[in-house]
């Protein structure tokens, strides 16, 4: 057997590593940490090894989880979390870490497995479980266990509310949807045969009886499946304003009851068919763009997830402290909170002891952790990388800053794109017109020949309702937002994909967007007697004790790695210990030589150098350098062969940017640039007449990302960046960029095509229906075509999206890449 | 041309029955997850989940 080049539970590189191997049924193989092994072997255990071979994707690399799970066992946090059922407790966890659909069956079968529980489902495109377990058989802790020992990280969700209302949403909509659809085929088999008999003659009693069971189908469908446009108009009128629900909701009640008239007096036209063909495309299109929707609220959801549970609380009884452990939903302003190293802040507050350190890239995307000491303020998401120390509370829940990231994200989603805003408010300019001639039409026919006032009146109003115009981008956007989450890129604004297609340059941010924001020692310079891959063994045996980003770059060479004694990690200057007897220290030159205190010297947050010192003599330096995406080079390449222009603003030296804009083939770049410089020269720019499409991840993008034509965030950024971006790119990679653009180009296109149509169609058949020369069924039949061509030509946005990604690559989205663990899942986890 | 006053309502109440089992299958959580079910008949039942003998060639 050859050796193996990949990890075998989460298929990451082994190259640098000290390789493990693990014990399976009836087969060893080699892992690449000891929570690859854990989760390799208890899957073996479980008899569940069918899991590689089914999996599409690698899952993530399990990270070894410090989170004590008894405290969920606690009858008052139990009440909190989770709600007693029929056949026993029931709760929703959220587990990150899902790549694919064997992930989920992983986890069920797992569950299924043990003794006590009830019933276990996971949803892969959710990323929700639902467990029910029986309280006398089994504990809570157990199940979360079990979960984070498969490698994922489960976390109850507490606030299910808004999970709830997006189920409820869709099943309803999906029911109106077969009640219309199903109705619409009935309705429309007794109108073809109407229709014959209208031309080639039928018995009057049959043709009654064709007409009352049309009616009786057509009832439900008008009062279920149209029940939420009448809704929504009433909601409109009473607000005095006219939406595109007000003359739909007027033609179909005019449709309907002039159809139910004549039915009762045996005589003229009657539109049944009409009335379910419309209500039916109408929930077609609301259902389309609904999914559109949901989907866009996990990335929300996500960010949601960053809160612990639990919180450990110090209260006072007379001279004793008492640590108690308590849900974060009933902390108050005041509590006295213990953070211990290595857990999420839980809510917005003071710290009143002790001085630590917070990885707030969530918040910022500073990838340095930030010192906070006595007095100092703390935000709830924030990771405690330091020590221990005492916060109190602040503000909690929906008062916290992130709480109000969340807020701003969601409200984000919630708007309407600006096309369909411009579409629905001609419609509905064009629907008052409509309304008023269609009045005078009325008018006009009772005075020249009264019998034929009413169809013509209707077939005005009918073939006038401005469905198309409204459907044509609604529906256009909506399978592009689709087409383009299947490709990893999530719409977070309405207004991007216009955007995207009116893009003339790209503007990248260099670290963390071009680069993959890990450190790795770029030179190791030996200024002592010492080798520099002894050197190098050193750095990395000191810094594995260190959570600091810089601590990662450092990686012994397999099978050599020493032993350390009294390490020491000093806050904001670096790692002592001793190794072979002799002190070393590693970190900032200061705090290495031991001449100044450390805080004086800061890193720039770009290339640093770290000194690695004995004894107060430095013994080696090491140049640490961004390393470029493999992807970046493609991605950059593919935009110029678009006709998009490309350009780096980043705020490094010049010696770091111009190395990787040749490797990306970017002629236009400028380093030294401040974020003001930046949304400077992305002004200037737009005013050239560009149309601009930033791409960042920071917190120091946010401007320009706010400034920026288009802005499109990676999903490592800051929560902040994220709330400001019109797009995600989920798999925190650059390789879904290209596509994206062409995407939005075809969209754009489309959306144009549906609009030309459905004016076209306004403007032809009006004149024809005002003169009377249109019958009410052919004004139906004309108006449904034209959704419908809408509709289909809107839907090949999907099927071409479809048919250009292989279907690997549909099913291993680029997010199944263990090396991107989202910062998200790996604060939560800790 | 009497029959279809038998024959309509006959399909009428095909299609409630129709509309009944969607509305079934919608609140038994059926349309819920679309994605993983579709793998899992490609698993073995768990209750004989023995590992194929040539499970050992395809590890890496």
């Amino acid at each position: 057997m050859d050796s193996p080049t990949e990890c075998f539970h989460c298929g990451e590189a082994l190259a640098g590593r000290t390789p493990l191997r693990v014990r399976l049924r009836d087969t060893e193989a080699t892992v690449c940490c000891p929570g690859c092994r854990a989760a390799a072997q208890l899957i073996s255990e479980l008899g569940l090894e069918d899991f590689y071979r089914f999996r599409a994707a690698p899952p993530v690399k399990p990270t070894p989880s410090s989170e004590s799970w008894s405290s969920y066992d606690e009858p008052e946090l139990l009440e909190t979390l989770s709600r007693v059922e029929k056949r026993g407790r029931a709760v929703t966890l959220s587990i990150d870490g899902l790549t694919c659909a064997a992930c989920s069956w992983l986890i069920t079968r797992s569950l299924e497995q043990m003794d006590g529980i009830v019933h276990a489902s996971v949803n892969t495109a959710t990323g929700r479980a639902r467990v029910v377990w029986d309280e006398g058989r089994i504990k809570l802790s157990r199940i979360m266990t079990l979960v984070s020992e498969l490698g994922y990280q489960p976390h109850v969700v507490t606030a299910e509310n808004a999970d709830a209302l997006t189920q409820a949403e869709r099943r309803a909509l999906l029911k109106r949807l077969a009640v219309a659809g199903l109705g619409m085929m009935q309705v429309m088999m007794f109108a073809v045969a109407l229709y014959v008999g209208n031309s080639q003659g039928m018995e009057p009693e049959v043709r009654a009886y064709l007409r009352i069971v049309s009616l009786l189908v057509a009832t439900p469908v008008m009062l279920y499946g149209g029940w939420p446009y009448f809704w929504n108009a009433a909601q409109a009128l009473s607000k005095r304003s006219i939406t595109m629900d007000v003359p739909v909701s007027f033609a179909l009640i005019l449709a309907y009851g002039a159809s139910v008239f004549n039915t009762w007096r045996h005589a003229g036209e009657v539109y049944f068919d009409s009335v379910t063909m419309f209500i039916f495309f109408l929930t077609v299109a609301r259902y389309v763009e609904m999914t559109a929707r949901h989907q866009c609220t996990q990335v929300s959801d996500s960010l949601s997830r960053l809160l612990p549970v639990t919180a450990h609380r110090v209260s006072c009884n007379g001279a004793d402290e008492i640590l108690s452990d308590v849900a974060v939903a009933q902390l108050r302003v005041g509590d006295l909170l213990l953070i211990r190293t290595g857990e999420v802040v839980p809510a917005d507050g003071r710290i009143e002891s002790g001085a630590s350190q917070f990885d707030e890239a969530m918040l910022t995307g500073e990838s340095l952790p930030v010192e906070r000491g006595p007095g100092g303020t703390v935000t709830a998401g924030t990771l405690n990388v330091g020590s221990p120390v005492r916060m109190t509370v602040r503000s909690t829940g929906s008062a916290t800053v992130l709480a109000s990231i969340v807020a701003l994200l969601h409200r984000a989603q919630s708007e309407r794109p600006r096309i369909i805003r411009d579409a629905d408010r001609i419609a509905s300019q064009f629907l008052t017109c409509v309304l008023v001639g269609a009045a005078f039409i009325c008018v006009a026919w009772c005075v020249i020949e009264p019998s034929r006032a009413f169809a013509a009146t209707l077939a005005v109003l009918v073939v006038a309702c401005p469905c198309a115009f409204s459907l044509g981008p609604l529906v256009a956007i909506a399978s592009a937002s689709a087409a383009l989450a299947r490709r990893g890129v999530l719409v977070t604004h309405p207004d991007a994909v216009e955007g995207l297609a009116k893009t003339t340059r790209v503007v990248f941010d260099k670290t963390g967007t071009l680069t993959s924001g890990m450190m790795s020692v770029s030179r190791c310079t030996p200024l002592g007697p010492l080798p520099a891959c002894e050197c190098l063994n050193i750095a990395a045996a000191l810094e594995t004790s260190s959570e600091h980003p810089i601590a990662r770059a450092f990686t012994a060479a397999p099978g050599q790695r020493l032993d350390v004694r009294d390490v020491r990690v000093v806050a904001g200057g670096g790692v002592s210990g001793i190794i072979g007897g002799r002190p070393y220290r590693i970190g900032t030159r200061a705090f290495a030589t031991g001449s100044v205190r450390a805080d004086a010297c800061r890193h720039d947050g770009n290339d640093a150098v770290i000194v690695l010192a004995c004894e107060g003599v430095e013994v080696a330096t090491f140049e640490l350098q961004d390393t470029p995406r493999p992807e970046s080079r493609g991605a950059v390449a593919e935009l110029r062969r678009q006709g998009l222009g490309t350009e780096i603003l980043s705020g490094d030296s010049l010696a770091a940017v111009s190395p990787l804009a040749l490797h990306c083939g970017i002629s236009a770049f400028a380093a030294r640039q401040s974020p003001a410089a930046k949304l400077g020269r992305v002004k200037s720019l737009t005013q050239q007449g560009e149309f601009i499409a930033m791409v960042g991840d920071g917190l120091n993008d946010a401007p320009v990302l706010g400034g920026a034509g288009v802005s499109i965030a990676m999903s490592r950024g800051s929560a902040l960046t994220l709330a400001s971006a019109d797009l995600v790119l989920v798999g925190d990679s650059l390789k879904a960029l290209p596509g994206a653009f062409a995407l939005a180009r075809r969209a754009r296109r489309i959306m144009r095509q549906n609009l030309a149509w459905a004016g076209a169609y306004n403007l032809i058949a009006m004149p024809l229906a005002a003169l009377g020369w249109v019958p009410p069924w052919a004004a139906a039949i004309g108006m449904s075509t034209s959704s419908i061509l809408v509709v289909l030509n809107s839907l090949r946005l999907m099927r071409n999206g479809r048919g250009r990604t292989s279907t690997n690559d549909e099913r291993a989205p680029p997010e199944a890449s263990p090396v991107a663990v989202p910062p998200v899942a790996r604060t939560a986890a800790s | 041309m009497s029959i279809v006053f038998v024959l309509i309502p006959v399909s009428l109440v095909l299609v409630g029955c129709g509309i009944w089992g969607f509305f079934w299958a919608v609140r038994t959580g059926q349309f819920d997850e679309l994605d993983a079910p579709a793998w899992e008949i490609l698993v073995e039942d768990k209750n004989d989940a023995v590992p194929p003998a040539s499970f050992s060639d395809e590890a890496p």
